[in-house]
């Protein structure tokens, strides 16, 4: 059995609100993921669709999308896990091709985040949470980045300066992402001023600087088998390595607060099937949802040793200069988090800077990359490994 | 806007049961001596169905915390800034609470706390103080 290749990438811009429907946005990810990889519509043999349901008000929506996209009568299968979803669908998609049954394989991620009101969308998120043992406390499950958070710092010294060092990062790149929707710069300063939204308490110790953005967007990975990435592909970018893993959803199940067990058990397989250690990875995307999320995927992906990922933000070793480029394309803090369509993005900044098309993100002569693409608080956790020849 | 409420089923009445008598009580295996949280029908280490009830001393360190700045339940808007935090018991299990009748910038992780029932509502809930020396 060949290899399994990424010929195409696509997204939309991420934005605060998308005016069309679902449908006309999932439609922007796809063409530009089709023009991409030099496809027509038909070479397509199967769709996976991915998003997050709680915020979508149509029901089934890969029929819809398969439909308007132009890909009936080929099968589409419908993929969630939370914020995880595309990356989750590349692993359908990978099975798929790699078993043979299809050999061009369209993996859409969408999310209209802005199609419900603010206030249903944390009515809903607060849902989220057990209703028995959660709810009663008042819980909300974005919340429990902050425990995360929180345990972090206690355990390791690391400092609420830390994290915001990790915002500001995300804003240098996010100015120069044209597809970001923050575009604006984030400094040090605007944390240590109260009157600064950005050091407003949300859930202690998270200001609402250490908050990434609700977006509209989507995205468009277009998997093939050997012979046809071969036919259609002048830099084709082959999948090395896949891990995923889950966690109880129940926190008080969890021994680990200082890190994401799915994040590292996840990392572990996908090391192991690509046959690489940490340090052979030149850039990577990680799921930044919360500061404290990357902090913790720095050390969770092995850059650096348990209580030692302030030490790489410090240093600056994850700008784009930096060892390991971390998040050079804005990350979910500044470029956004349309929740089902976030995975497939960060592939697409992997695949681009892997091809050297990343523009002024572009980091010097990358051959392996690594995306890390959490959904939930640590509940699924997805890693892909990605390399060019 | 009432808080939201303990909902009683035949998997968790034991629970609330003990806390209307004041007792913090879970479920330990039988066969192979767990102690479970949260509670469950069936042992999640060995797959047996027989348990007896302990009951906790109500004892234990914070884990971690969380402040609420923000009531993502309107029932809490009263209660903000209000601490969540996960305590780990004496006993073993580790349970998600308030910790109530502090001042939040003297809280820490590892601070021993100790039990404190919530007679707000009809079913009285464990929440957790700082213990007084």
């Amino acid at each position: 059995m060949g290899r399994v290749a990424i010929i195409g990438v696509g997204q939309s811009a991420f934005v605060r609100s998308y005016p069309g429907g679902i449908r006309e946005l999932a439609f922007e990810g796809f063409k530009e993921a089709i023009l991409d990889a030099g496809i027509k519509v038909s070479d397509i043999s199967a769709s996976v669709v991915c998003s997050a349901p709680e915020y979508d008000k149509q029901r089934s929506p890969a029929g819809v999308i398969a439909e308007y996209l132009g890909l009936n009568p080929q099968p589409t299968f419908y993929v969630e896990s939370l914020c995880s979803s595309s990356s989750m669908g590349l692993r359908v998609a990978y099975s798929l091709v790699k078993s043979g049954l299809h050999d061009i394989v369209a993996v859409i991620g969408f999310q209209k985040m802005s199609e419900i009101t603010s206030a249903e969308s944390q009515e809903r998120m607060g849902r989220g949470a057990d209703i028995q043992w959660e709810s009663p406390f008042g819980t909300m499950m974005p919340a429990y980045y902050a425990m995360y958070a929180q345990a972090h710092m206690a355990k390791y010294g690391t400092t609420l300066e830390d994290l915001a060092l990790i915002r500001v990062k995300a804003a240098t790149y996010g100015q120069i992402n044209e597809k970001a929707v923050y575009r604006k710069a984030v400094t040090l300063d605007m944390f240590s001023d109260p009157a600064n939204p950005m050091s407003g308490p949300v859930a202690s110790p998270l200001r609402v600087g250490d908050c990434c953005a609700n977006a509209d967007g989507s995205s468009c990975v277009i998997v093939a088998n050997e012979e046809k990435a071969k036919i259609f592909s002048k830099k084709p970018v082959w999948i090395l390595g896949l891990g995923s893993a889950t966690a109880p959803v129940n926190v008080t199940g969890r021994e680990l607060f200082t890190g994401l067990a799915v994040a590292r058990a996840a990392a572990e397989q996908a090391y192991k099937m690509a046959g690489i250690t940490p340090d052979k990875v030149d850039v990577a995307e990680v799921h930044d949802c919360f500061t404290i999320a990357e902090m913790m995927a720095y050390e969770d992906l092995g850059f650096a040793k348990p209580g030692e990922g302030k030490d790489l933000i410090r240093s600056k070793e994850t700008y784009k200069e930096g060892k390991i480029p971390v998040n050079v394309d804005g990350g979910l803090l500044s470029k956004g988090h349309p929740i089902g369509a976030t995975g497939g993005s960060q592939i697409r900044t992997i695949v681009l800077q892997l091809r050297g098309e990343a523009g002024p993100m572009q980091v010097k002569d990358p051959v392996i990359g690594l995306v890390h693409n959490i959904g939930g608080v640590g509940l699924y956790g997805n890693v892909t490994i990605l390399g060019r020849e | 806007m009432e808080k939201p409420r303990p909902v009683i089923g035949p998997d968790n009445a034991f629970f609330w049961e003990g806390c209307k008598r004041r007792q913090l009580v879970f479920q330990k295996c039988k066969s192979c001596g767990h102690v479970r949280w949260p509670p469950a029908h069936v042992c999640p280490k060995c797959l047996e169905y027989d348990w007896e009830e302990i009951v906790s001393s109500g004892q234990g360190i914070i884990y971690s915390y969380v402040i609420y700045h923000f009531p993502y339940h309107p029932g809490f808007r009263e209660e903000l800034p209000y601490v969540v935090a996960l305590v780990d018991l004496m006993e073993g299990p580790r349970v998600l609470t308030n910790i109530i009748e502090c001042d939040s910038s003297a809280l820490a992780c590892d601070l021993p706390v100790e039990i404190v029932w919530d007679e707000e509502g009809e079913i009285p809930i464990p929440k957790f103080r700082l213990r007084k020396a």
